[in-house]
């Protein structure tokens, strides 16, 4: 069974056990979906699991996100499952388009993400989680082209979370710091390792104020290694994330993604939904 | 775009409490402002099936007067909390972590019903999270 059929089946399962969903977070603090379909921001995993199941419930959730740079955009469909709040299961399938080329480069993206302490909302240290997301090419010939040693990886990252209710004249204010060990070039896109790189620690960094209960605006960091020589360079972005009720969430971003594969100043629009079972 | 967001992040991260001259109490509008969320409160409580069973055995008049007593002390109003510990209150409740979450939700329905504003909701709300441990799983 593909991907789509996999996705497509488990939505009207899901669908169909409409009790079954956990609704026990408080609205928005579950985040959204990143890039790698871990919950998090847009670029940045954050230590919140996936959806709104608190520790006595299960939640399912699924995603799409199209990213739009100068030179390129990536598209992004994927689904987590929450298990008792305490570990997020995720597939997230990314669609490349290299329009000057003529190609597509497609990944897909297996993670699963533990809590190991914390609330990011009653606990007085910040949530805590460490998570994975193993990575593989479906092709890898670009990434071997331009160098990459490997067509798959594994990122391990950790990450800490908090929302401070009131802390910013009466609004409240979230921020997540994640460091993650990596090799991966352009997400994996264009493979893992180069010639004389290894893997290492690198930050990412989130912080958004919730202008209502619905609305948030912030901003995100995240550090890049330039295993290939060609330039990567750190990403960041502006975001606004609309949060109307527990069953769906949409943001949208402006990107700065700087050198992509030597083509400069990849900047652009970045929208993204999430459902919530 | 780089100084943008760094102008974002130190403006967020350095998320200062402004000085308040008037109490939380005071923007309330005081006792009367706290006696109507308070109402408010408990007919949100009431319209929900799932929240109102943790009540079954409850004397209203005095849940009411309590939570007057309990917000205008937190509040930082003239009075101090004479009520029942929330250990005491809420022992064999067993309240779970998304129960507790509703009846947040339903005390921001509350506060919404009431008019107040996004800004003193939420430092009523960082007032009473502290209390959390007291009051689920016990």
């Amino acid at each position: 069974m593909n991907w789509h059929n996999t996705f497509f089946a488990l939505l009207i399962v899901f669908y169909s056990l409409d009790s079954f969903a956990g609704q026990g977070k408080l609205l928005g603090t579950p985040g959204v979906s990143q890039v790698e379909g871990s919950a998090g921001g847009g670029l940045v995993p954050w230590a919140q699991l996936a959806g709104y199941a608190s520790d006595e419930e299960f939640a399912v959730n699924g995603f799409c996100s199209r990213a739009d740079v100068s030179d390129y955009s990536l598209d992004v469909c994927g689904a987590q499952v929450n298990v008792l709040d305490r570990v997020e299961l995720s597939y997230a399938q990314q669609r490349f388009e290299v329009p000057a080329l003529n190609t597509t480069i497609e990944q897909s993206i297996t993670a699963a993400k533990v809590r190991l302490y914390g609330d990011i909302v009653y606990s007085s240290w910040p949530q805590l989680s460490l998570g994975a997301q193993h990575k593989s090419l479906d092709d890898g010939t670009v990434a071997t082209l331009v160098g990459a040693q490997e067509t798959s990886g594994t990122d391990i990252y950790l990450a800490a979370s908090k929302l401070h209710l009131g802390a910013l004249a009466g609004y409240n204010v979230f921020w997540n710091l994640t460091t993650r060990y990596s090799d991966a070039n352009q997400l994996g896109l264009l493979g893992f390792g180069g010639e004389n790189a290894s893997k290492e620690l690198l930050f990412e960094g989130s912080t958004a104020i919730f202008l209502s209960r619905e609305i948030a605006l912030g901003v995100e960091y995240r550090q890049k290694s330039n295993n290939l020589g060609l330039g990567e360079q750190n990403w960041q972005d502006i975001f606004v994330a609309w949060m109307p009720n527990k069953y769906v969430s949409i943001t949208a971003a402006w990107l700065d993604l700087g050198s992509i594969a030597g083509a400069k100043d990849q900047t652009g629009w970045y929208l993204s939904v999430t459902g919530y079972w | 775009m780089k100084i943008t967001v760094c102008v974002l992040f130190v403006v967020l991260l350095t998320a200062c409490k402004s000085a308040p001259n008037t109490t939380l109490y005071q923007q309330l509008n005081g006792h009367e402002g706290i006696e109507r969320l308070t109402d408010s409160f408990i007919n949100q409580i009431g319209n929900d099936d799932k929240v109102l069973a943790y009540f079954r055995d409850a004397n209203v008049a005095h849940f009411r007067n309590g939570f007057i007593n309990h917000l205008c002390a937190l509040t930082d109003g003239p009075c101090e909390y004479t009520g029942d510990s929330m250990v005491a209150i809420h022992t064999g409740m067993n309240i779970t972590e998304a129960d507790f979450n509703r009846v947040v939700d339903l005390l921001i329905s509350a506060m919404e019903e009431q008019n107040i504003s996004h800004t003193i909701q939420n430092k009523i709300l960082a007032k009473m999270a502290p209390l959390r441990p007291e009051i689920i799983r016990i």
